[in-house]
């Protein structure tokens, strides 16, 4: 498995907690319209992300960051 | 408009907006949540108007003589009889308006009085006056933070705070609320060399929970932040002195910036930003939303330079103000109304709902009774709770208080909210 094979499950796992619709993740699924996520729920996701790769996505990071695959290509660039 | 041919100038009125591009268009969820709500029958608990104010305490609204129990008006300075006259001078001496910028023409006496009342209240060698509270977190924390820099945010920050961040360009990091260890962690992983600002706020006005600033202040000292602490909801009865939460913690000498606003105790309108950095005096020409607007009028700073000045030495309110929070709290409490806060932390006391329909009928039944408090709902407030908030006044009488709770046992009975 690669880094980013590495990366996207663990960001999978990340997201089923909060996965109220059971909604199938791919890296296309964007987190706004399809897990019809709220502000908060994104601030509690975004808090688990961030501890879970020891990393901080910023306020304004999180705001270019729409998908799955643009989380895991964040997460991937931040741990590098 | 006369009958003198003006209004035939006029452009004609505007053809209807396509609806393929009407910018409202993203506004029809809000628009029929408003309807949804109003429909159901109860006043529009966003559209209340005080037609009289006999008090602190007391208004008329719809005719009907209403306990006012949601208004800020913590030390009860708005009928203050020095403050009344302090502002009607001005008014005399210097009419009713500046016409402009604090940077241009708009400084007269009663400006820079005021903040030289500041500067003695808090025993800071700096003091800047804006003209709202929600200004001075917009202009401090944009300009401070700059590109490349660091600001570090709780999650349950005010508005203004958010806004402030918004508009400059620093990096903005959040940490989850009240929480020292996860302020701790998130500045950690922060690269060393970029100047940080940590934001925090005395007293958190939704929930009215105080924030453990003694730990997290050591914590941002132990990253070389910088702190701005909020404390509008503590001014006059926090610490021997009144400034705040901060000096309750006794950290006078580790916080950087204070904001406040005239808006709560003070009574007036208008925010500030107190500080003993010795380029302090540099806000003046960084700060845009200092700059670009218009000063407070006139009779405004001379009031509220009175009403600072009465507050340092109001003791009897103070204590007052303590003894009305721990009726209400005490008394809801043992109504069965969940509370967020086991005991009462500040001025602000909080009655958690369930939803919004039960958040409304509670409130409209309060209304109708003679009472007024906030009802506050997402995103306003944190974790998806629906609430009414009660401010106290230290000029509510105990009797106003015993009132209260019994309008509260009614209104919860008859809307299920207690049992």
């Amino acid at each position: 498995m690669s880094d980013r094979d590495t990366i996207l499950t663990a960001v999978k796992a990340q997201i089923e907690p909060f996965n109220k619709k059971g909604v199938t993740v791919t890296e296309a699924t964007t987190f706004q319209g399809d897990l019809e996520w709220d502000s908060l729920t994104v601030m509690d996701f975004v808090a688990a992300i961030e501890d879970e790769f020891d990393i901080i996505i910023t306020m304004n990071m999180q705001a270019e960051i729409e998908t799955v695959g643009q989380l895991v290509d964040a997460v991937a660039k931040l741990k590098a | 408009m006369s009958d003198d041919g003006v209004q035939s100038d006029l452009p004609p009125a505007a053809a209807a907006v396509p609806a393929e591009r009407d910018l409202f268009d993203k506004f029809a969820p809000l628009i029929a949540e408003r309807e949804a709500l109003l429909s159901s029958g109860v006043r529009d608990p966003f559209g209340i108007v005080m037609e009289e104010v006999k008090s602190p305490t007391v208004a008329v609204i719809k005719g009907k003589e209403t306990i006012l129990l949601g208004t800020y008006n913590y030390m009860g300075m708005t009928f203050d009889p020095d403050v009344i006259a302090a502002g009607k001078e001005a008014f005399d001496k210097f009419g009713t308006g500046t016409n402009g910028s604090r940077a241009l023409n708009g400084t007269f006496h009663d400006h820079m009085e005021v903040e030289q009342a500041l500067r003695e209240f808090y025993g800071t060698t700096g003091a800047i006056v804006f003209s709202t509270g929600y200004q001075a977190n917009l202009g401090v924390i944009s300009a401070i933070a700059g590109k490349g820099e660091y600001v570090i945010l709780d999650a349950d920050s005010h508005a203004s705070i958010y806004d402030g961040c918004a508009m400059g360009n620093a990096e903005i990091v959040r940490f989850r609320h009240n929480s020292v260890e996860d302020l701790d962690k998130r500045l950690g992983r922060l690269p060393k060399e970029p100047g940080k600002l940590v934001v925090l706020e005395g007293v958190y006005s939704m929930l009215g929970d105080v924030a453990p600033l003694k730990e997290m202040v050591a914590v941002a000292k132990k990253h070389g932040a910088m702190v701005l602490v909020d404390e509008a909801h503590s001014m006059g009865f926090f610490g021997p002195n009144g400034r705040g939460v901060y000096e309750d913690q006794g950290l006078e000498d580790q916080v950087d910036f204070v904001i406040g606003t005239f808006s709560k105790s003070v009574g007036t309108v208008g925010g500030f930003c107190v500080s003993n950095h010795p380029k302090f005096e540099i806000l003046r020409f960084v700060c845009r939303p200092y700059i670009f607007t218009a000063s407070l009028p006139p009779a405004v700073v001379a009031s509220a330079a009175t009403s600072i000045r009465k507050l340092m030495h109001a003791h009897n309110k103070r204590a007052h103000l303590w003894e009305n929070t721990r009726q209400l709290h005490g008394g809801l409490k043992r109504l069965g109304f969940r509370l967020p806060t086991d005991e009462p932390q500040s001025a602000v006391v909080a009655v958690l709902l369930e939803d919004q329909t039960q958040a409304v009928a509670m409130w409209h039944a309060l209304l109708e009774a003679g009472l007024y408090v906030n009802v506050a709902r997402p995103p306003a407030t944190p974790a998806g709770t629906f609430l009414l908030r009660c401010s106290v006044c230290a000029e509510h009488t105990n009797e106003q208080i015993a009132q209260v709770i019994a309008m509260f046992e009614a209104a919860g009975r008859a809307t299920g909210a207690i049992g």
